[in-house]
């Protein structure tokens, strides 16, 4: 795994008995000594701490918070003018077609924005940004800095002794955290349905900040296979897999982070790529959509499964996205993709798996209902 | 006890052969989430794709070890399949087998051999 990229916690994870993987061009840990199963249960339970390192992270700076924040509108469906200082929302980069090049989170600071996107799109999202951003706005890439989240219902019983602001915050608020003496940029948010904070921090300073943060008798280190079981039960949405460049926000059913200003008859109604798209199927509707579905019996059925509307003959109607072992539901679960028409909640499909059709229901988003601060 | 290449531990037992997979195997698999057994009575060749397990991480398929008969499966495992993370050489056996040619015991590998395999 030589040519792999490490992470600030490369040690951290090898000193707590990680199996490491090659994930996204990072060498990352998926699963540490007590499994993917008891990481999970954990998390729901008490607190996980998880490496997202390998995100990236940029800030976007300019003469004035307008220039800033319509210079991102240019490039996301998303209402970015209206955001309050201390405050993020979740965006997607979208393509001239409609599809979508990458999801994100953004954040305001000030007149600036923290922008963090996924790892295995980070450089083509950095190059698209400066594209269109160079020279009037200035793109920082904070590579020099490690990103760790704190996920569970004790996160912040965790942090609020180290610094009581973090227990002042709500959900999607971020704020500047003095933590043991690691000044941290910190929001509270996560991709796992819990109540959680994601913090960055420089990454000089990242292992001595991870390493106190486990000392709590709550925090366990999580890794990425607990992260998507808790991801796929919360109704998250993995790029690259339930969304790509030919997938729309619409089919997606991620309509409800297009904020009505961007909308048809908004202040700033389109303007971004794919706009002519999107902006009619948020009016007349997308032909399929995402879905939730909980296979009948217990085989787990993965990304690629095709789904067919009947149990014999027909052609494929569409595909699970993702799929596996839920362990809070204690059952398989998957998402994926159908025509409206079949679409409807307790609706019957069928995927096929080792040469056989077994039924599928569809099931309302997320498994696991979120339990965030508001 | 023997053992083959495909992480399969074999045990006489009168004239019938209990097949499982070992406590290593079943550590590189991780908790293990679903367990697809043959039906009793099924006729299987050596190296046919008989048992389908499922951890969290992935799908992995155990072959028949030789030619014969299903006579019984351990439908616990099929109630409980994390009983092969908990007891893989013991109470986690697949499935008992009346074998038809027993040549392929040969080849396989005694414990110390299994031992030095696996490294």
């Amino acid at each position: 795994m030589s040519d792999l990229n490490r992470t600030p916690l490369y040690d951290t994870h090898l000193q707590l008995g990680a199996k490491m993987v090659p994930f996204a061009g990072y060498e990352m840990p998926v699963q540490y000594a007590a499994g993917v199963m008891q990481e999970h249960q954990h998390t729901r339970a008490q607190a996980g701490l998880f490496d997202v390192s390998h995100m990236g992270q940029l800030r976007v700076s300019g003469p004035s918070w307008e220039a800033v924040a319509l210079g991102l509108e240019r490039l996301v469906p998303q209402d970015v003018l209206g955001l309050a200082d201390g405050r993020q929302r979740y965006g997607l980069l979208t393509n001239d077609a409609g599809g979508i090049s990458d999801d994100l989170i953004f954040a305001r600071q000030g007149d600036a924005l923290v922008i963090v996107v996924n790892a295995a799109c980070k450089e083509a999202d950095i190059a698209h940004i400066r594209a269109a951003f160079e020279p009037d706005l200035t793109v920082t890439d904070l590579a020099d800095r490690a990103l760790i989240a704190l996920q569970g219902p004790v996160s912040e019983a965790v942090l609020a002794p180290l610094d009581p602001r973090a227990a002042e915050m709500r959900f999607m608020d971020c704020a500047h955290l003095d933590l043991g003496g690691v000044e941290v940029w910190a929001s509270r948010s996560g991709y796992t349905g819990e109540d959680g904070f994601e913090i960055s921090v420089p990454a000089t300073a990242a292992a001595g900040l991870a390493e106190a943060l486990l000392a709590h008798s709550a925090v366990q280190a999580i890794g990425l296979g607990a992260r998507d079981s808790l991801r796929l039960e919360a109704g998250l949405c993995l790029y690259g897999q339930d969304i790509d460049a030919g997938t729309t926000p619409v089919e997606a059913g991620l309509t409800w982070s297009i904020q009505k200003v961007r909308r048809a008859g908004g202040a700033r109604a389109g303007g971004f790529p794919g706009a002519d798209r999107i902006l009619a199927e948020l009016q007349d509707g997308a032909a399929r959509r995402r879905i939730g579905l909980r296979p009948e019996g217990r085989a787990p059925m993965r990304a690629g499964v095709p789904l067919f509307a009947v149990a014999e003959g027909g052609t494929a109607i569409g595909q699970i996205t993702s799929g596996g072992f839920g362990p809070t539901v204690g059952g398989p679960l998957a998402m994926g993709y159908a025509p409206n028409a079949l679409a409807q909640p307790g609706a019957v499909l069928f995927g096929e798996l080792r040469g056989k059709r077994l039924p599928v229901t569809v099931t309302p988003l997320p498994f696991v209902a979120a339990r965030f601060k508001r | 006890m023997k053992y083959t290449e495909e992480h399969e531990w074999l045990l006489a037992e009168g004239e019938l052969i209990v097949v499982g997979i070992t406590e290593h195997a079943a550590e590189q698999l991780g908790d293990v989430v679903f367990v697809e057994l043959p039906d009793e009575g099924d006729e299987v060749s050596k190296d046919d794709e008989i048992v389908v397990i499922e951890s969290v991480k992935a799908a992995s398929d155990i072959l028949a070890p030789l030619d014969g008969e299903i006579v019984e499966i351990n439908e616990a495992l099929v109630e409980n399949p994390a009983l092969i993370n908990e007891d893989a050489e013991g109470a986690a056996w697949f499935f008992k087998m009346r074998p038809s040619d027993l040549s392929p015991m040969d080849d396989y590998m005694d414990a110390a051999g299994y031992k030095t395999f696996i490294g």
